[in-house]
């Protein structure tokens, strides 16, 4: 991998894929670029689909910006349908296919679809991830359900949630475990949302599951849960999580599987003898990575800051003319979330934590900042509404410091350490 | 135009709002919604809002597509 790459072919055409376009050209790569993406849409930003967009008050372009003189190849509409590796090459669906110097894959993940394919087919039930589904929920949500049922405990079923409830619209949260958001945020800071999510007229139905939906014409009209209750609903929104696009990458030899796409800490993608693929390289939520802040375990992490700080770093490697000028891939997963006019974020990963402590603020006033430890180190960071002192902690959880951390600050009466 | 905000680093210090009151609100104490697609005659304030974050959350561009060989 000395001489400079003459072609380069990024498959996956939304954030990642484009954060990479554009840090290769301004690191001067003057070469061919093609992206191939298989939604018609050129990149676009996907946090304001379940917030904004649904509201309604702007429009639903949410095309990312892009200098003007990015000089892409964009080949849109367009699957990827496979890699050969010897040859260099990566078909499209239309049988035409892309010879590469250098490839970036960064082909992220879809919404998870119901798993009964007949109620997943009926008018009224969707999934949101893309544009498109946005729109159809967006014109689903103008037109007045009767009520919105959303399946699933995660941050996307609370931001539709939200704003169902800001255009006074009946809602239903079914969350198969016992504390909402628990995984992300840990039982304390996830009962907290819940409780506000209540307060704000969700009706939220805790260890709860869907036994079978009704159908007239179609159409959906009701759910019967597991526990024997029946909910009227013309709209239900299935938000169970995702599942990674690697189906394309069966028979290139790469080690990818429904849990990613391995690669190293230079996010240069593995062969599934562990050996590094030349010339291929991956970013966002498809990149399964060796992470420094977790004793490098292998994760993907699925945040809009990695996709764009991996693609970055991806973007460096492939221009880099060995290992030695590669540097690695040591983001601080972050994260945030808007819904029922409290932002949350957390820098770290809080999964895993054994201790928790309110370091600023409190819960009862629904404004603070929260630490995460594990074996007495500091491992993560939340903040209500509090947004302005999160970074304080990024430090402290790189260094991995004692727990809790940033303990004599003048606002802090007498910190708890407790439960997560 | 084209925008968008890292809200990663957004802070909520809410320059933007008075750069760009059409196209920037708070929703909530801190919770940012932002205009995607403001309309070209935005420019001077989106421009201004850009410039007035002190975190340097917001990204904008005109709305690019010449030079792009837009093949489908």
């Amino acid at each position: 991998m000395t001489a400079a790459p003459a072609r380069i072919v990024v498959v996956g055409a939304s954030l990642a894929g484009l954060t990479a376009a554009q840090r290769l050209r301004e690191r001067g790569y003057a070469g061919a670029l093609t992206l191939v993406g298989d939604e018609p849409h050129l990149p676009y930003d996907r946090p304001p689909l379940s917030k904004q967009v649904l509201r309604g008050p702007y429009s639903a372009d949410t095309t990312l910006p892009r200098p003007p003189d990015l000089a892409v190849e964009f080949r849109l509409g367009q699957p990827a349908t496979r890699l050969d590796l010897s040859e260099r090459v990566v078909e499209l669906g239309n049988s035409s296919r892309l010879p590469y110097d250098r490839l970036l894959i960064a082909t992220g993940t879809r919404a998870r679809p119901w798993p009964n394919p007949e109620e997943a087919a009926l008018a009224g039930v969707f999934t949101l991830r893309g544009r498109d589904d946005a729109q159809r929920l967006g014109a689903c949500l103008q037109a007045k359900p009767q009520r919105v049922v959303l399946v699933g405990g995660g941050f996307i079923g609370f931001e539709v949630a939200s704003t169902c409830r800001d255009l006074d619209i009946p809602v239903t949260v079914l969350v198969r475990d016992a504390v909402p958001l628990a995984a992300a945020l840990g039982p304390r800071l996830g009962g907290l949302i819940g409780e506000v999510a209540r307060e704000r007229g969700v009706d939220l139905r805790l260890e709860s599951e869907i036994e079978r939906m009704e159908a007239e014409n179609g159409r959906l009209s009701a759910v019967t849960l597991k526990d024997g209750a029946r909910i009227e609903t013309d709209c239900l929104v299935a938000a169970i999580g995702t599942l990674r696009n690697v189906e394309w990458l069966e028979g290139s030899g790469l080690e990818a599987d429904a849990k990613g796409l391995r690669c190293d800490a230079f996010c240069r993608v593995l062969r599934a003898d562990g050996r590094v693929a030349e010339g291929v390289f991956c970013a966002g939520d498809i990149a399964r990575w060796p992470n420094p802040h977790d004793d490098d375990a292998l994760v993907a992490v699925e945040h809009w800051g990695n996709a764009r700080a991996q693609a970055e770093t991806a973007a460096a490697n492939m221009l880099a003319g060995d290992t030695s000028a590669m540097r690695r891939h040591d983001h601080l997963p972050d994260f945030w979330s808007q819904q029922f006019g409290l932002t949350i974020k957390l820098v770290g990963l809080a999964d895993g934590a054994d201790a928790f402590a309110v370091m600023h603020g409190s819960l009862e006033a629904r404004r603070l900042v929260a630490a995460f430890g594990r074996d007495g180190r500091t491992i993560a960071a939340a903040s209500i509404d509090s947004a302005r002192w999160l970074p304080a902690y990024k430090a402290a959880i790189r260094e991995r410091a004692p727990f809790p951390p940033i303990t004599d600050a003048v606002d802090q009466p007498g910190i708890r350490v407790q439960e997560p | 135009m084209k925008v968008v905000v890292d809200l990663n680093r957004c802070q909520a210090y809410a320059q933007c709002l008075y750069a760009a009151p059409g196209h920037f609100a708070l929703h909530g104490k801190e919770a940012l919604v932002y205009d995607p697609s403001p309309d070209e005659a935005a420019r001077g304030e989106i421009e201004r809002a850009v410039h007035a974050c002190p975190v340097r959350a917001i990204t904008a561009f005109s709305d690019a597509a010449p030079k792009d060989g837009e093949t489908r």
